[in-house]
């Protein structure tokens, strides 16, 4: 009497790395482009990166379709907070919404690693970053300047994907300040 | 003393409904690539069951709406509960009576949710699905896999075709194809499919998708290649009884 057994997983893992850093005036979000299934590469140009408010980006890596699903909940709970409250969420405010979403599907997770990154109301850069099911905390702010910390996500990334099979192809790279977002493309190895 | 009808009924269907475990009938891989005036797809028409190749004039591509075309790899009965659920979609977008239509990208999304909702109550739609379409000058190529993993790009494949059809249409795949080049690349491919793909059968279809609208060829044979010299007198230099 064994008990039978599912040959099939409601999770996959699509791989990839996601950065974000924390600076006095910006914030930089950062992800590779590269979608995985087991050893087989599915898409080189492929963003893990997702704008749920002017000054919150959230960058999330795992299961893409839990990712995804997770991406839509919040940007539409978003969309109410902005109809509700006549503005748009706070970084701090959308950290939290992202921790009690995740630990919603306590049971059943979202297979989503987050990181997510902004400015908050005093405009000083901020990250948030999380395990699976909700336990989040800030990280500490550096005291680099932008373009250092956006050299050094650069070098952590090509770093990456000489020892992590999963990374490579292209990064993509969300800079935040009090201008404005810009955005920047470096190519990776495709090996 | 636990009877095993006690046990058995956490297991069966007892009130729950009945899961997917396994795929009985099987399409093989589906390739899709963007060339210059739309999309072109193929696939072959074998429906197998296990290790047999069951059926061999399984249509696995069909078109969707004015738009859009899919292609199916995976439990041929889950595919055709999905073109109900499709015919139903389109259905209900022309009673509008609006004139807008769904665009493949929309039908795309709607399969994404199909899939995910299934995965999520633990009852998949054993399926790998193809879409590609062409709406207001715009081409879309999209993936959609029974747990609900979904992406776009300039070329697309299922099962088998990742591995062995996706390194050629990296290396030879260009924005401008015309129909010809296209159709040739896509023969490479299947025929590559063929060689090594066990479930393949040599019988398949291309399908076209442009502005203009789609069609989907008859059923045709690929020329296949055995002379090799390496299969020719295999145990010569390496008697043994392999």
């Amino acid at each position: 009497m064994t008990k039978e057994h599912a040959n099939w997983s409601p999770y996959d893992n699509n791989g990839g790395t996601c950065v974000a850093i924390a600076g006095a005036d910006y914030c930089v979000i950062a992800a590779d482009t590269r979608m995985s299934t087991g050893y087989s590469i599915l898409t080189r140009d492929y963003s893990k990166i997702c704008k749920l408010a002017d000054k919150s980006y959230m960058a999330s890596s795992g299961f893409q379709a839990d990712v995804k699903a997770l991406q839509k909940v919040l940007s539409s709970r978003h969309l109410i907070y902005q109809h509700q409250h006549n503005k748009q969420m706070s970084c701090p405010a959308m950290a939290q919404l992202l921790s009690n979403t995740l630990y919603y599907k306590r049971f059943f997770p979202y297979y989503a690693f987050n990181v997510l990154g902004g400015l908050d109301s005093e405009g000083k850069g901020c990250v948030f970053t999380y395990d699976a099911v909700g336990s989040y905390e800030r990280d500490a702010v550096t005291p680099l300047s932008e373009a250092e910390a956006v050299d050094l996500v650069k070098t952590c990334f090509a770093s990456a994907t000489e020892r992590d099979i999963y990374t490579g192809d292209s990064v993509e790279i969300i800079i935040l300040n009090a201008k404005g977002v810009r955005r920047e493309t470096e190519q990776l190895r495709k090996d | 003393m636990v009877s095993s009808q006690n046990e058995n009924r956490l297991l069966s269907s007892e009130g729950d409904s009945q899961r997917t475990q396994y795929p009985y009938v099987t399409g093989t891989s589906v390739i899709g690539i963007k060339y210059k005036d739309g999309i072109l797809m193929a696939a072959d028409m074998g429906g197998s069951y296990g290790s047999t190749i069951r059926y061999k004039s399984v249509e696995r591509l069909k078109q969707v709406g004015k738009h859009s075309l899919i292609g199916a790899s995976g439990e041929i009965s889950d595919f055709q509960e999905i073109l109900r659920y499709l015919d139903e979609l389109i259905l209900h977008d022309n009673m509008w009576d609006d004139g807008n239509s769904l665009g493949p990208k929309e039908v795309h999304n709607y399969l994404t949710r199909v899939m995910y909702n299934r995965r999520n109550k633990f009852d998949p739609l054993w399926n790998s699905l193809i879409l590609g379409g062409v709406k207001n000058g715009k081409k879309y190529l999209g993936s959609v896999s029974m747990i609900g993993v979904h992406f776009e790009d300039d070329h697309v494949a299922t099962g088998f075709g990742n591995h062995l059809a996706r390194p050629i249409l990296r290396e030879e795949w260009r924005e401008d194809l015309t129909f010809e080049e296209g159709v040739k690349l896509l023969e490479k491919c299947m025929r590559n499919l063929l060689y090594r793909d066990r479930s393949a059968v040599n019988k398949l279809q291309i399908a076209k998708i442009t502005e203009e609208g789609l069609t989907i060829s008859q059923p045709y044979s690929l020329k296949t290649f055995w002379n090799f010299a390496a299969f020719q007198n295999p145990t010569v230099g390496a008697e043994g009884s392999w």
